[in-house]
């Protein structure tokens, strides 16, 4: 320690210490600030007390003080998330009860299906049908009117509910799109000639004369599940052949591969995964995208 | 005139009563200003400042302002505008819950904000023009801290006499006397902080219900929380802080230094009158000296403690207290008024050189703010006339762009806003216009096949529309994009509005 020294221009006294011969003035502190850094102290052993503070080691290994009122993180979050399903709860409960087409003309009620739909679709369904349910080959785009299973509301349903060659559900959608070509059931020749014939089908540019020979083909294999117009059958997940919309593409080669190798895309059954509100929710979600049908 | 010479007595006895001590006097100086530069070192506790009461022109003025600017606060609140049923009838209200700000005939929604913020700009554009035609107008007659702090200044005057009491009874020790003074005074202060929050949360909510809530302690805790916040920072910046604010904590003072010039109007001390400046013995001559008496009387006047024959000072609100002090004492030694008054420096220049001193309002400064003012407020009044009740606005589907249905045509899909700021139910139509062959449809579940949109009174409404074109115009779309327009009609005045948009389709 060295003396009380005054700095002789300000008047000031100063630290005591002199690095070079400069010395540091040692003007006080503001009080405000001196008395809430006091003050701030103080709260900081209320604080060991209140709040969760202190580790210490116990025989079953690190824990820590936990406050007397019992303040924690992960309790806030499940009192929060507690909070925001009751304030929602009647409206889920009557959407998990209430028959599908009576919620969608109760327009509150629309609001929170619909709401509720476009999160759980986001969360479960955008992986493979896309965020804006525009689907890609393979997975169907649920914005058009083209429906393989149905598009009602009660059909929409059903295919949440137990999925679509899901084999863990017994109820699942199932059906068979038989491998023509690598099951040894037609010939190259063959397949090219339905091909041609689905072609036609579907109003695009095909040859004519294998189309007719097509259309024996069709006859005997085909008509069984996708009707004899080709128009397909929802009771057995036949798609419509004739329109403009193709899960697995509309082009010769892409029809020639269906044919050859057969088709199984598969949906999980949703019934053990989401709750009766929510599924609906994804189901009146899913109808209001612009393709959904009346009953 | 032997009561000039007793008045002049007395304020010399007065001034040697209170300058027995640094640093509101120091010796052989009378009435040193405690923020005069050349006595302030770096580092200082703040000296208290006793503003002495003055009479004149502009401390009434000052009253004045003060009674209008309280009552425009304190009143505002209560006024009543009826609006119809189910709306609000305070005639000033940010109401936040239904965010809406009301304004008398004016109902601001959050997306017109932009009204405000014209507002906003019109009073910085105001403040300049004002500062540069006549200084710190708004700081020495209109700002809150200085109308509180004057109010407060004056409870103080009232429990503790004028300023010689004051410095008296705070050098005195403590006893009954003091203490009854001093709580009396800030017990005052309280109920006026405690009233000046309570009049801002009525701003926030019904006035007349919340004052009811009030009294039955059934208010919401927000209002509390906010009658005690603006209750506590009026106390201690009105009664503690004072002059303080001003000078340290208030950016204003530093950017007017751009704001005025030397044809401003500024509260100034006419150096080329005033010095030399000393003593006067009564009946002896004016001659070869100033007029002014150094009796310190703009010093004591002073809310800011400075002293204004310093010249210009960060620290002066202009408040011209210091005119009015000046004035009595030339009335009472029979010398013009006006040695501390509203000048110019280019006068005082003026004077020096023997012209003859003139104001200059019109500089290009001043024309140039009220150019731009007058440009604002026209752009506020064509926006204000064409102000509609009806938005409308159509958001086309991103996601997907657009899709094909079975039958081979493009259907795109429109979000459409139809905001109805009218007290009453609107029925609009939905058409659209300019795409061939289009097909308006809307979601089969949202309501009824038909293009009619009902919007509540003073609501929002989103409705979704599908368009679709055949396959064969989808596929003559040039680019795969074409503009057409969406129209909303409203069923019962024919209003129309008409927004564009885009149909996308694949394209060739």
């Amino acid at each position: 320690m060295s003396e009380k020294h005054k700095d002789d221009v300000t008047g000031v006294e100063t630290t005591g210490h002199s690095w070079d011969g400069i010395r540091e003035l040692n003007n006080p502190l503001p009080k405000w600030w001196v008395y809430t850094f006091y003050v701030c102290i103080l709260w900081s052993f209320a604080y060991w007390v209140v709040m969760p503070t202190w580790p210490y080691l116990t025989g079953d290994g690190w824990t820590y003080t936990k406050g007397v009122i019992g303040y924690e993180q992960r309790n806030v979050v499940t009192n929060e998330l507690a909070a925001i399903a009751e304030g929602r709860s009647g409206a889920m409960e009557r959407i998990a009860t209430m028959p599908l087409d009576e919620i969608a003309t109760d327009p509150a009620l629309m609001e929170v299906a619909l709401g509720a739909g476009k999160a759980a679709f986001g969360d479960n369904c955008a992986p493979c049908h896309g965020s804006g349910a525009q689907g890609s080959a393979g997975f169907p785009n649920l914005n058009d009117d083209d429906w393989i299973w149905g598009g009602t509301l009660d059909d929409i349903h059903t295919t949440l509910q137990h999925g679509i060659r899901w084999d863990a559900d017994d109820e699942t959608r199932l059906n068979t799109m038989m491998a023509y070509g690598r099951d040894g059931i037609l010939d190259r020749a063959e397949i090219s000639d339905v091909a041609e014939y689905v072609l036609l089908l579907s109003n695009q540019a095909h040859d004519g004369e294998a189309a007719i020979r097509g259309a024996e083909v069709f006859a005997s294999q085909c008509v069984a599940c996708h009707g004899e117009a080709g128009t397909g059958n929802r009771e057995l997940g036949a798609p419509n052949l004739t329109d403009a919309i193709w899960l697995y593409g509309g082009d010769r080669a892409a029809i020639v591969e269906t044919v050859s190798n057969g088709r199984s895309g598969v949906m999980p059954a949703w019934g053990t995964r989401l709750d009766e509100g929510t599924i609906r929710s994804l189901t009146l979600f899913v109808h209001s995208l612009g393709g959904g049908e009346k009953q | 005139m032997t009561d000039t010479a007793t008045t002049l007595e007395r304020l010399a006895a007065e001034a040697v009563a209170t300058a027995g001590a640094s640093p509101h006097g120091e010796e052989g100086e009378r009435y040193t200003a405690v923020n005069s530069e050349r006595n302030r070192p770096l580092y200082e506790s703040r000296v208290k400042v006793y503003p002495k009461l003055v009479h004149g022109t502009f401390r009434r003025l000052k009253w004045l302002v003060m009674a209008f600017t309280l009552a425009i606060y304190y009143v505002t609140p209560w006024l009543r505008w009826d609006r119809g049923p189910n709306l609000p009838d305070q005639a000033v209200l940010l109401d936040f819950p239904a965010r809406r700000f009301y304004f008398f005939f004016l109902e601001i929604w959050p997306q017109e904000f932009y009204y405000v913020t014209g507002l906003l700009i019109l009073a910085a554009l105001g403040l300049f023009l004002v500062t540069s035609v006549a200084g710190r107008v708004w700081c020495g007659y209109a700002c809150p801290q200085t109308v509180w702090t004057d109010l407060f200044i004056h409870v103080e005057r009232f429990f503790e006499g004028d300023r010689a009491k004051r410095i008296r009874l705070d050098k005195s020790p403590w006893g009954m006397g003091k203490l009854a003074r001093k709580a009396g005074k800030h017990l005052t202060w309280v109920l006026i902080a405690l009233a000046t929050g309570g009049a801002w949360v009525f701003y926030f909510a019904d006035a007349p219900t919340l004052a009811g809530q009030f009294l039955t302690f059934d208010a919401p805790s927000a209002a509390y929380l906010f009658v005690g916040l603006f209750a506590l920072t009026t106390y201690l910046l009105g009664g503690i802080a004072r002059e303080q604010v001003c000078i340290y904590m208030c950016p204003w003072p530093r950017i007017q230094g751009a704001m005025f010039d030397e044809e401003s109007l500024l509260v100034g001390y006419k150096e080329d009158r005033g010095e030399t400046r000393g003593p006067h013995k009564k009946g002896t001559s004016w001659e070869g000296r100033g007029d002014c008496i150094d009796c310190g009387q703009c010093v004591a006047a002073c809310p800011m403690g400075i002293d204004i024959r310093d010249g210009m000072q960060l620290e002066c609100i202009q408040c011209a207290l210091c005119i009015d002090a000046c004035d009595e004492i030339m009335d009472r030694i029979e010398r013009p008024r006006g040695l501390i008054a509203y000048d110019t420096f280019r006068n005082q220049e003026r004077r020096l050189a023997g012209e003859t001193p003139r104001l200059n309002i019109m500089r290009p400064r001043t024309i140039l703010y009220s150019a731009v003012l007058a440009l604002v407020v026209a752009i506020m009044l064509v926006a204000l006339g064409n102000r509609t009740t009806l938005d409308v606005s159509v958001l086309a589907d991103r996601n997907p762009l657009f899709v094909r249905l079975s039958d081979g045509s493009i259907r795109n899909g429109y979000q459409i806003k139809i905001v109805n700021k009218e007290h009453s139910e609107r029925i609009f139509r939905v058409s659209i216009d300019g795409l061939e062959g289009a097909i308006l449809t809307r979601p089969a579940l949202a309501g009824e096949d038909t293009a009619t949109v009902v919007v509540e009174a003073d609501k929002l409404e989103n409705a979704r529309f599908f368009v679709s074109l055949p396959a064969d115009l989808a596929a003559a779309i040039k680019g795969g994009e074409a503009d057409f327009d969406f129209v909303v009609t409203d069923t019962e005045s024919g209003k129309i509005a008409t927004r564009s948009t885009t149909f996308r389709g694949p394209g060739k």
